[in-house]
């Protein structure tokens, strides 16, 4: 019964209001009072049922919920012959509650849209060699299972037979889909485009990528920040003081008419929605651009962030760098640069692929007694001959004569921000090579946004010299940059930032070589392809690597903790005015009071939801 | 000791969480401290001694609210 009537809360909803309007009617047109007591009566105990049920509910847990607070007021209403405000202030009551689901869904549908990505069910191989239809829950590590064409990958494996071309956009975001064959990683939640493959699971539910994905956009918005905390704690006594108080003024006054108003009044509705309704929404549409955040603490943090710090490689750049200029010095010089693309073909180091590319075709020789020094480059033997491969200070030590004209090329090319490749046989120098990687399109214009959002101090720490990196500071408008650091430099000066300087620092990196200075920043915020170590270190993950992320991210945090304060200001503003209202004017009672309450929640959860659609604008 | 992730229908009220959250610490067999109680998303997390108290009995606790659970599982 109890079930049966909380189920079908809307319908009676609708039901008491047809009795409120159909009473109000009998008396305006055919002046009958009898009808209109009588509707009035039947819609109120109609009405009152199911928030009396929820009351119960909540007392038998020893929670005093709003349901207890409007049950006390609507049955003194009743008991003191007020059918119409009983009547009047259930409906308000339950209408407004079927409102607020309502809105309260579309808030919340950004992210269910993405939970609904996630597979469900798995075509797995069973001891028969069959493969069957599964629950996704029932797939353990381990298990073979069949995709076919237009399936979801079910969990992270590895393929096991067959090919097929898989679109990742829901991991990386990236649509162009990825060739797979045996041997290839493939993730849950991904969609195979073409082909048929089996895989074998490796991770499955919320180990996989998607899951952690999911379960911490799920975590995110119900975290709480300090603020929540004190609502809540505030809203657990707040409640039962609301009684205490109504119970005073009655004793006191015996105006039960007050008493039950100021129940009504002090329903606490807006306050305790108006942030988590914010903050949903606010990750909500950066889940939906492809911006994982944190939760709500670091909505705050990212909000108020006065400085970028940069890692270059990969980030401001395409961080696929290309031989930009080149210069030749003597003679056999064809020779030289076969000694140079043998050398380089066994290196893995990121300069060694952009010479390759330059050479193109040639033909290659046995390299030996290779000896790679650390911070400058290779020495090996190539058909008896010495070879040196490296920087500036490698030649140095192999005491190879840099000739003036030689000396000139270097620093005209580390001026416009060319990382060097020297190459010298038997001592002489023979090749001069500039390597430079290309600022990613429209990178630019984002730090542009940047600044226009209030950020203060852009800066870039590389790996690279202090030609590159000056170079690209200048073409980007930086405040500072800074080259040849290491990644335990970078995070001394992340914390000195923080610790001297007092900042507010944002740490943008790849994840990978990164984590220290990502975990030290206030914000540290992940361009990577939703791997496991940006989601784990980062308070914030960019799921593409797209550059252009990050001012929306940082509009949209901007828009987000604005729209919490807005919240905030909502809520008490009207506990103030209703208060004030009940002390000192004639027209406040209890359905004003209801109205004033529901429409007051309705407010701050249509506020709240702006930000589904926000976008920064692009200018 | 398991734990348990319940899925519920959407709930409206941040006081429905005050209220699950008050049931489930009258349960004998719930760890204390492990519910978990996402208003957003509409989930319940515990650990339970299942020698003390079944899931059936759990759920059963949490439907007498009034709240339907949509899915329940165990690990």
């Amino acid at each position: 019964m109890q079930r049966l009537i909380l189920k079908n809360k809307n319908q009676i909803a609708l039901i008491n209001g047809v009795l409120i309007a159909s009473g109000f009617l009998a008396k305006w047109t055919i002046s009958n009072m009898v009808i209109f007591e009588w509707s009035l009566i039947l819609a109120s105990i109609l009405g009152a049922l199911p928030i009396i049920i929820q009351a119960y509910q909540s007392l038998r847990v020893k929670v005093v919920s709003i349901d207890v607070l409007v049950t006390i007021a609507v049955t003194g209403a009743f008991l003191i012959q007020n059918f119409e405000e009983a009547a009047i202030v259930t409906f308000l009551f339950l209408f407004g509650a079927y409102l607020e689901q309502r809105t309260l869904n579309k808030t919340r549908s950004a992210i269910k849209a993405l939970t609904e990505m996630a597979p469900e069910s798995a075509l797995k191989r069973m001891e028969d060699g069959e493969f069957e239809e599964v629950e996704v829950d029932e797939v353990d590590v381990g298990d073979v299972l069949l995709v076919k064409t237009g399936a979801k990958v079910p969990v992270d494996g590895t393929v096991l037979i067959g090919e097929g071309s898989i679109n990742e956009a829901s991991i990386t975001g990236e649509s162009i889909p990825v060739a797979k064959e045996k041997g290839s990683s493939v993730f849950a939640g991904t969609i195979l485009d073409n082909g048929t493959i089996q895989i074998v699971a490796d991770r499955v539910g919320e180990d996989t990528t998607f899951g952690r994905i999911i379960e911490l956009v799920e975590e995110a918005q119900d975290s709480k920040s300090e603020a929540e905390r004190f609502i809540d704690r505030f809203s657990k006594y707040y409640t039962p003081t609301v009684l205490v108080i109504a119970f005073i003024v009655w004793l006191f006054s015996h105006n039960i008419e007050l008493a039950i108003t100021i129940l009504v009044l002090g329903c606490p509705g807006a306050l305790v929605i108006g942030v988590p309704v914010s903050n949903v929404a606010g990750i909500g549409n950066g889940a939906s651009h492809g911006i994982l955040l944190k939760g709500s603490e670091v909505i705050r943090d990212f909000s108020r962030l006065d400085t970028i710090v940069f890692d270059k490689t990969g980030t401001l750049t395409v961080g696929n760098p290309s031989v930009s200029d080149k210069v030749h010095y003597g003679d056999n010089i064809d020779e030289a640069l076969e000694y140079l693309a043998s050398v380089e073909r066994e290196s893995d180091h990121p300069l060694a692929k952009a010479v390759l590319e330059e050479i193109g075709q040639t033909t290659f020789s046995e390299v030996t007694n290779t000896e790679v020094v650390k911070g400058g480059g290779i020495v090996a033997n190539v058909d008896g001959n010495r070879i040196a491969v490296g920087n500036v200070a490698l030649m140095e030590r192999e005491n190879v004569d840099l000739s003036e004209k030689a000396k000139e090329n270097i620093a005209l090319f580390e001026e416009s921000g060319n990382s060097l490749v020297l190459t010298s046989v038997n001592g002489e120098l023979k090749i001069l090579m500039g390597i430079r990687d290309q600022i990613r399109p429209g990178v630019k214009e984002d730090l542009k946004q940047l600044k226009k959002l209030g950020v203060k101090n852009l800066i870039m720490l590389s790996g690279d010299n202090q030609g590159t990196v000056d170079v690209i500071s200048r073409e980007l408008g930086l405040t500072e940059a800074y080259g040849n650091m290491l990644p335990e430099d970078k995070s001394a000066y992340v914390k000195k930032l923080i610790e001297e300087k007092g900042k507010i620092v944002a740490f943008v990196g790849d994840g990978v070589n990164d984590s220290p200075s990502l975990a030290l920043a206030n914000i540290g915020i992940a361009m990577g392809s939703g791997t496991d170590v940006a989601i784990e270190t980062s308070d914030v993950v960019l799921m593409n690597s797209d550059f252009s992320r990050l001012p929306h991210a940082l509009g949209l945090v901007k828009a987000t903790a604005r729209n919490m304060v807005q919240n905030i200001v909502i809520a008490i503003g009207v506990v103030l005015i209703l208060l004030a209202s009940v002390l000192f004017s004639e027209w406040m009672n209890m359905s004003i009071g209801m109205l004033v309450h529901e429409g007051s929640i309705l407010v701050v959860i249509l506020n709240g939801m702006r930000l589904l659609s926000y976008n920064l604008k692009s200018k | 000791m398991k734990s348990a992730t319940m899925q519920l229908e959407t709930l409206v009220c941040p006081s429905c969480t005050l209220k699950i959250e008050g049931a489930l610490k009258n349960l004998e067999g719930i760890v204390k401290d492990t519910a978990q109680i996402s208003f957003n998303t509409s989930k319940v997390k515990f650990d339970f001694d299942e020698d003390k108290i079944s899931i059936e009995e759990v759920e059963g606790a949490i439907k007498k609210l009034g709240f339907d659970i949509l899915k329940s599982r165990v690990k």
